[in-house]
Parts: structure tokens; C-alpha cells; sequence
């Protein structure tokens, strides 16, 4: 009897082929590029509002707009809430139980307590942006 | 006792992550308005100046983008990895660099306004 | 009751002929209240004496039964014909080396486990005779659900960090740390800290969640080291500033 075990070789770069679950968690870390692009186009904006000039903001504005831009944005929100928003808010209570005495807080309450945080977030946003 | 570094580089991703997750979604609904034409007022030049101008103001939007340039980064270094790039060290490297540059040229700016 | 014929393909290795594992199909009448490790005893029984796999109690509690089927990790001990289609694959667990057939080596998770140090550590050690460290059953609470592990092993085989990195340490040995962390007898979750919060511990984690799918006794290794990733983060800081007290 001799020993040789058999190592089955894992694919490095296309292992998330595999099934359902890996590919759902790809696209959700791919929400990692949304976030870079968004904190730069941020950045955009300060760089035309530091120059002090209406005229500057309003051209920066300006280059954003367009049916182009909507579908973008539009692909993008959605793509943000479904694997970002909603995915961390889904998972929140693995990193973070409550037990209260004996009892552990049931999961659902954590994540809807999240949503709620996140619907007056979203609401002081708006309301700063004087959009409501 | 010692704990990695990579656990400062982690309450970093996590503390981006809960930020964006509940801020982004109202900020790319705001690009999505300017994009249609119907900027908000408070977006509107003297407005928006007004609040970048504050305390507040330059605190909240260099928290944005400094915790969301770094959870970019960070996970974007273990997507790399996830996709079979096994060069840890020079992806990291780069994109913390570009985040810390990112981070850096908020603050340039945000002391202009 | 009636049977119904299900075709297996089992793979088979055996490392003193074989360059490489194959696939042996067998046509077994399945009684319909079976789960597959029936089908292989059955397998090994009447068609085919040289098939090798490990099992033992059948109920879900040995944590030995453990194999790929149709693509996902299960105890097959639980996992039912009447839940299966007429086709089904049987290969051994993912991201083991396979020693035969459908047994896998599992000496690398044997010391991933040792490293958990997956016992009472107390810093008046050896405790004073007669005594007892008692709990609240809230204490106790607070850790139940990872004591439950079975030594399964499915968490590794669904776990693609692991799979891309035998060096990560990996769900269950990292829950059973957990485990101990929580308890409120224990004073060593410094000394854990120590392997546990390093390279090759949580960090590796990305998160995927396929651990805590995979396991069958809901232990939830995902979220054991989601939390202790933030009590890592915590310890960290506290040590910046010196506020910890805890020295190994």
C-alpha cells in the first residue's frame, strides 16, 4: 500500500465560474469599482466648485447631463443597492448580533432597523440637497 | 499579542462599506437628477458652495471620500486576488496609493473652497 | 414503498493504479425513504466491494459521510433520493486531496484546528481544586450555537479561500476559536488573538458565506469571523492607544 493522494487542480482565475453563489459574490465585490468611480467623480466636483467661479460649476454640471449619463446613473443605482446596499445590509447581523439576556435579537430585526436608519439617511440627504 | 496591520486596513473596508452603503445610493440618485436636467437648489452654485465652505460641510465630504476611495482599494485588492492576480504586494500598493492621492487631493481642494 | 433506479457516478481514484480520478457509473435500485450513503452501502454491498468511503453513525452526528454531490458539499447521511434527480454525482470533498475514491486526507485541517487552541485557557492555571468556573445560562447563550460543529469538514470544501490558499486557517477551526473567545470561563482569547488575527487567520475571509450554506448543523462560521474580524479591529486599536489589559 503506498500513499498518493490526488490533488484536484482549482482554477485561479475563473473558480467563481463554479456556480450561482460565487458569481453573485463577484458582482457584489465588483460593486467596489461604482464606489471608486463615484468618490472620484466627487472629487471632480470639488476640484470645479474650489475654483470659485459659478460659471466653473455650472460648466461641471453641465458635463454630466445627457441620456448617456441617465443610463448610466441609472445602471449604476440599481446595480449599487441590489449587490451593495441591501447585500450589507442583508449581512449586518452576522458581523454584529444583539443577545439581550437569554434571548438573541432575531436577525430580521437588525437588517430592518438598518433599512430604516437608511431610509432617514437617504431623507436628510435629499432634503440638504433641497431635492424634497 | 499582535495583531496584523491588515486589521486597521479592514475597520477601514468596514467602516466605507456601512458609509457608502447607506449614503451612496442617494448621491448617484442626485447625479441621476442632474443627469435629467433637474438639478436641485441645493446643488445650485451659491448653495453648494455655502455648504462646502463649512466645517461640516469639508468634514462630511472628505469622510465620503476618503473611507469610500479606501473600501474601494481594499476590496478591489482582494477581487485581484480573486481573479487569480498573485502579485499582493504591487496591487496593494498601487491601489492604496491611488486612494491616499485621492484622499490627498480632497483636502487640497476642500481647503480652497 | 416502491425503489427507483438512480444512476450514480461515483468517482474513483485509487492511488496504486490510477495517473487520475475517473467516473464509474452504477444503476441502484433506491429504496425511496434512502439517502445517498444508503445508495453507496448498497453499491459496496452487491455491485462493487472495492468502492471506498467513510462513514460511521448515519445520523448526522459522526461528521464522517461528508462528500460532494451534484456539485455541493453534504453529509450525505441527510442528503435524500426523493430530494435528488434520477442522475447523481458523487465525488469526494472539494479542496481535500483525495486519498481513495471518496476518502480525503484531512491531516491539514486536524492542526488548523490545534491552532484554534479549542480549550478552557485560564490565567490561574492549574485551577484551584474543588472549584467550579460557573455560568449564566445567558453566557452560555452567547456561544451555544458554535459548539455544535461536527468536524465535518463541508465549510472547507465550500470555502474558495481555501481552496486558492491552504495557508488561510478556514471556517470551522476559526468558529471553534470563536467559540472559546465567547465563553465566559475562558482568558485566552489574547493567545488566540495571536494566530488568529495574523495573516493567514480572518483576514483571509472574504466573506463569500458559502461556509455557513454548506454547514449542516447551522453553526454559521461566516458570521464568527465577521465578528471576530471586528474584535480584532477593536483589540487593535486599543492596543495603539494601551488600553488593553490583556497580555498573554
Amino acid at each position: 500500500m503506498s500513499r498518493r493522494p490526488y490533488v484536484r487542480p482549482m482554477s485561479r482565475t475563473t473558480w467563481y465560474m463554479r456556480n450561482g453563489r460565487f458569481k453573485v459574490y463577484m458582482l457584489r465585490e465588483l460593486t467596489s469599482l461604482l464606489v471608486g468611480f463615484y468618490a472620484f467623480l466627487v472629487l471632480f466636483g470639488l476640484v470645479a466648485l474650489s475654483a470659485g467661479s459659478e460659471a466653473q460649476w455650472n460648466d461641471f454640471l453641465a458635463s454630466q447631463q445627457g441620456p448617456e449619463m441617465i443610463a448610466l446613473h441609472g445602471f449604476a443605482l440599481l446595480y449599487f443597492l441590489f449587490y451593495q446596499t441591501f447585500a450589507w445590509f442583508n449581512l449586518a447581523p452576522k458581523a454584529m448580533p444583539v443577545q439581550l439576556g437569554e434571548k438573541k435579537l432575531p436577525a430580521h430585526f437588525i437588517v430592518i432597523a438598518h433599512y430604516v436608519a437608511w431610509a432617514v439617511v437617504s431623507a436628510f440627504i435629499f432634503w440638504l440637497a433641497g431635492a424634497i | 499579542m499582535t495583531i496584523a496591520r491588515k486589521a486597521l486596513v479592514w475597520g477601514l473596508f468596514a467602516a466605507g462599506g456601512t458609509l457608502t452603503s447607506f449614503v451612496f445610493p442617494s448621491l448617484i440618485a442626485l447625479f441621476l437628477l442632474i443627469a435629467s436636467g433637474n438639478t436641485p437648489v441645493g446643488l445650485e452654485y451659491g448653495q453648494i458652495h455655502a455648504f462646502a465652505a463649512s466645517w461640516m460641510g469639508k468634514a462630511s465630504l472628505f469622510g465620503v471620500i476618503f473611507l469610500a476611495l479606501w473600501h474601494a482599494a481594499h476590496r478591489l485588492r482582494v477581487a485581484a486576488h480573486d481573479l487569480g492576480l498573485r502579485v499582493d504586494g504591487l496591487v496593494a500598493s498601487v491601489l492604496y496609493l491611488v486612494a491616499a492621492l485621492g484622499s490627498a487631493l480632497a483636502v487640497y481642494y476642500l481647503v480652497l473652497i | 414503498m416502491g425503489t427507483r433506479q438512480i444512476e450514480l457516478e461515483v468517482m474513483r481514484y485509487n492511488p496504486e493504479k490510477d495517473e487520475a480520478p475517473w467516473f464509474q457509473q452504477y444503476s441502484v435500485p433506491c429504496e425511496e425513504d434512502w439517502a445517498i450513503l444508503d445508495a453507496l452501502i448498497y453499491v459496496k454491498d452487491n455491485l462493487d466491494s472495492t468502492l471506498s468511503y467513510r462513514w460511521s453513525c448515519h445520523m448526522m452526528v459522526c461528521g464522517s459521510c461528508g462528500m460532494t454531490v451534484n456539485g455541493e458539499p453534504h453529509l450525505t447521511c441527510k442528503t435524500f433520493i426523493r430530494d435528488l434527480p434520477d442522475k447523481v454525482r458523487v465525488e469526494p470533498l472539494e479542496n481535500f486531496p483525495i486519498e481513495r475514491d471518496l476518502v480525503v486526507v484531512l491531516d491539514d485541517v486536524m492542526q488548523k484546528l490545534q491552532l484554534a487552541k479549542p480549550y478552557i485557557i485560564r490565567k490561574d492555571d492549574p485551577p484551584p481544586e474543588d472549584e467550579e468556573y460557573p455560568q449564566s445560562r445567558a453566557a452560555l447563550k452567547k456561544f451555544k450555537q458554535y459548539t455544535m460543529c461536527i468536524n465535518c469538514m463541508l465549510c472547507y470544501s465550500a470555502c474558495p479561500q481555501y481552496g486558492l490558499s491552504n495557508d488561510f486557517i478556514g471556517p470551522a477551526a476559526l468558529s471553534l476559536a470563536h467559540r472559546y473567545n465567547l465563553d465566559s470561563r475562558d482568558q485566552g482569547k489574547a493567545q488566540r488573538l495571536d494566530i488568529l488575527a495574523d495573516h493567514d487567520g480572518v483576514w483571509e475571509c472574504s466573506f463569500v458565506g458559502a461556509c455557513s450554506e454548506a454547514c449542516p448543523k447551522n453553526v454559521d462560521p461566516a458570521a464568527a469571523i465577521q465578528q471576530m474580524k471586528v474584535d480584532g479591529t477593536m483589540e487593535w486599536w486599543k492596543q495603539k492607544f494601551g488600553l488593553t489589559g490583556d497580555k498573554p
